[in-house]
């Protein structure tokens, strides 16, 4: 029984459970996990209007960890009994967690479904590009090419880009995160959990024990800066250690220049707008890989449209309004009906 | 022509058969509740085929549907037709062999040429001889097709509307034939196309010509009525389909729990008429999720139990199998939720819109694990309301899903049922986990009845971690301990082997100082207990028990059965009640009758069975 008195405004610890975390030392899991409980807190949803829901894998152990309502389910399912939640219980704020093989190979068509009924949940998808838990087989997500267990002669599969089949399922909101980047992740996600809709945020985290150091392009602190943007709403694309790099068209392209040369200024840099119906742009900065371009964290796109949830509930309301069956003795009335 | 004689009988069969586009359907029903008001026993049997339209006129397309009406208690929509309505050669071809000896068959002469007959792949000219029905059957030519179309002339229709009210036609000749006023079929109509009033008029129109056509014709020797029943208990009926029963009956559970009802499901034949319905009562506040696949079907409502709604999934065989992972989650979580198994031929895409009752030992044991849950069976159209109150309450106040098996025969049959009011229903008391409680966690139960406390997301202080892995039996934590699992797995089957204690005993039905004791599940009620009745009638002892709970079974199941030298199981499978009995009642021999052709029994098969076994 959870009896903890709470203090609002909320602290992280509010929303840690009384278990034990059992990720692999090193696990990006972990960032993710103290992250989220701090954006929660954040939230000011209390601990038992949360519900955390999961499918199978490292990632989807996740709800243990965290106080309130949460249940572990089935491999790939999670979106699905996501889903049946909001629907259910619309007051609650729902959490997706979920890993790149759950969502994307054995659960793709709930994901895809969830993105396109724009269902009020908020899925953080940790992409490690790797099965974990079944002990090292490549996943959706894994490079072509590399070696795994189940691909000892290196894999032969094209790989998805979540981001792009977010868009193509029409989804209202995608982020990115990386697990060590603890600043810009608290930002993604509290916009993830804000938004009204299905919220995807790919969460890239290193798995230490079967892909260690595949986000390590990104990862390293030295360089990281020049290897990331982190996109805001109505903010210019600038990045880099010294601040001077910018994004610019050109033509159909993205192109990276700097500040200060061949006449550049802030000006020509372009402003990021994630409210965007059209998906080109986001598209394009969701997609950018380095080494020529930086990759892109934070909001990328974040548009407004009815959830699924509330227009469930505003055809009940409507119905109800209109319709003279009130109960169901109401509806035993309206039955074809004789004496015998 | 007022002199004309008119011949009493106890019941009768009429079987509408035609294209699927002729409205078979909407005839056979018009006919059917018009006999109910007028105080008739009733039940029905659509038999359409899988295809929507198959090519006019060809055997694949044939759509029919089948009304039983009684004077006394009818239980089936009957064997063979006494009366057969064929609006094409085809529709005759494929009911000849269940036309009763002495029968009438009305045909569409207009529908009966040379080219019609081809299409039907009849050899020759006379397609009656070829079936050997000229001699057998007393025909009764009418040129529905022209008739209709001066019916309707100057109406202004195209060539197409008009023959779409042929339907009318025929129903008007049935009307006159059985001595039914047409008034209350004129009402109907009104119902039906109230808002189209050219519809209605033509309508109306062509349904009076076809009553007036029978009657200034004499086109039979006699007509004949079948009196009121006597039988039927007093009050208010209407005729409804099982599965628009399943569907009110889950309705009703969810307004006496006080929750709100949620449904995921995916369209499949012939369950999808349980989802149409709900998503209508939007008015009661359903909540339907047409999800993208079976599993998410099965899963969203897992989610929205998991959030406190009474919450059901509808399927088919196919379906189910899908669904299995979710059953056992639902098995491990300790959830309320109800599966409805509306069956049909199999394996895999099988006889869709065919019946039977071949998915028992999948409901009962097909999932991994040691997966116990509560299977039970509805066995007519209007009890299916009685066996979806019963699954939702024994799921709510037990904590487990329950698989409801019904089946294509009762799911699209009809019968008679006694309108129900919800203050007259059992009262549903979800095991909630009460306020204040100390201690609380997900595995937390009543240690009498094994159930789990539930405890509902946005309640204060009953914060839990629910899932698919093994729990602590005391702390509710996930645990892999070995002694804890042999705990956990003997507490859940425990738990659903408790609900017997709740349960009504099995009634022995017929003879109860019987020679035979015939055993039977779920749908096939109707025809056992007619076959029974009418054994008996002839100077047998035969008796009947009819299992509606089958995990966990009724506690008088084995001494009732142990009562009886000769046992006999009566499915239509290859043996499964019969499979799953043996291990329950190993002292017992039972004697098995089984078919699985994707069709109900007849009365006069089990008849000739039994009768063999009391020689």
């Amino acid at each position: 029984m959870e009896t903890k008195e709470y203090t609002v405004p909320y602290t992280a610890k509010d929303f840690k459970s009384d278990q034990y975390v059992r990720w692999c030392p090193g696990c990006g899991d972990y960032a993710v996990l103290n992250t989220l409980q701090k954006v929660m807190a954040d939230l000011g949803v209390a601990p038992h209007n949360t519900s955390v829901i999961s499918g199978i894998g490292c990632s989807s152990r996740l709800p243990y960890y965290i106080s309130g309502y949460g249940f572990h389910t089935i491999h790939g399912r999670g979106a699905a009994v996501a889903t049946g939640v909001k629907v259910a219980n619309p007051k609650l704020s729902v959490w997706q967690i979920t890993g790149d093989g759950d969502c994307l190979a054995i659960g793709g068509n709930h994901f895809i479904h969830s993105v396109r009924r724009n269902i009020d949940i908020n899925v953080l998808l940790f992409n490690n590009q790797i099965y974990g838990l079944t002990k090292g087989q490549y996943s959706p997500t894994t490079k072509k090419g590399y070696v795994t267990k189940s691909s000892p002669f290196g894999t032969v599969e094209r790989p998805f880009r979540p981001a792009e089949l977010t868009f193509g399922a029409r989804g209202t909101f995608f982020a990115r995160l990386l697990d060590v980047d603890l600043k810009n992740s608290q930002v993604a996600m509290l916009a993830a959990a804000r938004h009204k809709g299905t919220s995807v945020v790919e969460c890239l985290v290193n798995c230490v024990i079967f892909n260690d150091g595949a986000h390590n392009y990104l990862a390293e602190k030295e360089t990281r800066t020049d290897r990331l943007i982190m996109l805001e709403h109505g903010k210019t694309m600038i990045f880099g250690k010294e601040g001077n790099k910018g994004l610019v068209l050109d033509g159909f392209n993205l192109k990276v220049v700097t500040i200060g040369e061949k006449g550049v200024t802030e000006k020509d840099i372009l402003v990021h707008d994630a409210a965007c119906d059209d998906t080109t742009l986001q598209m394009k900065l969701a997609l950018m890989e380095g080494p020529d371009m930086p990759i892109a964290v934070g909001v990328i796109r974040d548009v407004v449209e009815e959830t699924y949830d509330s227009a469930v509930e505003k055809q009940i309301a409507d119905v109800q309004a209109k319709s003279k069956i009130k109960t169901f003795d109401d509806l035993i009335a309206t039955c074809e009906q004789w004496e015998m | 022509m007022e002199n004309k004689k008119t011949t009493e009988l106890d019941n009768v069969v009429v079987r509408f058969s035609g294209d699927s586009g002729d409205g078979m359907q909407l005839t056979g029903t018009l006919f059917s509740n018009l006999s109910a008001i007028l105080g008739n026993e009733i039940s029905t049997f659509p038999d359409y085929p899988s295809e929507i339209r198959a090519p006019l006129g060809t055997l694949g397309g044939v759509s029919g549907f089948q009304v039983h009406l009684g004077s006394s208690k009818i239980y089936t929509p009957g064997d063979d037709a006494d009366v057969l309505v064929a609006m094409n050669p085809a529709a005759l071809k494929v009911n000849s062999k269940s036309i009763k000896k002495g029968g009438i068959i009305i045909f569409d002469t207009d529908s009966f040429e040379k080219s019609d007959l081809n299409k039907a792949e009849f050899k020759t000219d006379n397609p009656f001889d070829e079936l050997s029905l000229s001699e057998t059957t007393q025909l009764i030519p009418a040129p529905l097709s022209s008739l209709t179309q001066s019916s309707l002339e100057g109406f202004g229709f195209d060539n197409k509307t008009v023959l779409r009210s042929k339907n009318m036609f025929a129903l008007g000749l049935i009307c006159w034939l059985f001595n039914r006023p047409i008034d209350q079929a004129i009402h109907f109509l009104e119902n039906k196309f109230g808002k189209k009033p050219d519809l209605l008029h033509a309508n109306v129109k062509v349904l009076t010509d076809g009553f007036n056509y029978g009657h200034n014709l004499h086109l039979t020797v006699s007509t004949f009525l079948v009196e009121k029943s006597h039988e039927t208990p007093k009050g208010s009926y209407t005729s409804i389909s099982g599965n628009k029963a399943t569907a009110w009956g889950l309705i009703a559970a969810s307004k006496k729990a006080g929750l709100e009802l949620f449904l995921g499901s995916y369209p499949i034949t012939p369950a999808t008429d349980i989802m149409h319905e709900l998503a209508l009562r939007k008015d009661l506040g359903v909540k339907v999720v047409q999800a993208e696949d079976e599993i998410a079907g099965i899963t969203s409502a897992i989610g929205a139990s998991f959030a406190g709604d009474l919450a059901a999934t509808s399927t088919s065989g196919p379906g189910l199998a899908l669904k299995s992972e979710g059953i056992g989650l639902a098995v491990m979580a300790e959830l309320p939720l109800v599966i409805v198994d509306v069956m049909r031929g199999g394996p895999s895409t099988g006889l869709p819109t065919k019946t039977e009752q071949t998915d028992l030992l999948q409901a009962l044991y097909g999932r991994n694990g040691e997966s116990p849950v509560v299977v039970m069976a509805a066995s007519t159209p209007a009890d299916c309301f009685h066996f979806a109150f019963m699954a939702s309450k024994i799921a709510l106040e037990h904590m487990t899903p329950v698989i409801l098996l019904t089946d294509a025969f009762i799911g699209n049959g009809t019968s008679l049922w006694k309108l129900p009011k919800l203050a007259e229903l059992a009262e549903i008391n979800p095991n909630y986990a009460k306020p204040g409680m100390e201690g609380y966690n997900v595995s937390s139960r009543d240690e009498q009845t094994k159930v789990r406390y539930w405890t509902i997301p946005g309640t204060r202080d009953f914060g839990h971690r629910n899932g698919g892995l093994e729990k602590d039996y005391y702390t509710g934590a996930i645990s892999s301990d070995p002694a804890n699992h042999q705990k956990m797995v003997d507490t859940r089957e425990q738990k659903i082997n408790n609900i017997s204690q709740f349960l009504p005993d099995v009634k022995i039905e017929g003879n109860a100082d019987a020679d035979l004791l015939v055993i039977g599940w779920g749908g096939t009620h109707g025809h056992l207990m007619s076959a029974v009745n009418s054994m008996n009638k002839k100077g047998n002892k035969v008796a009947l028990a009819h299992f509606n709970y089958i995990n966990p079974l009724p506690k008088n199941s084995v001494e009732v059965i142990q009562r009886y030298k000769k046992v006999i199981v009566c499915e239509l499978n290859s043996g499964q009640f019969a499979t799953y009995l043996r291990s329950k009642v190993p002292a017992v021999e039972f004697l098995q009758h089984n078919k699985v052709q994707g069709q109900p029994f007849t009365v006069a098969e089990l008849e000739e069975c039994f009768g063999k076994l009391l020689k």
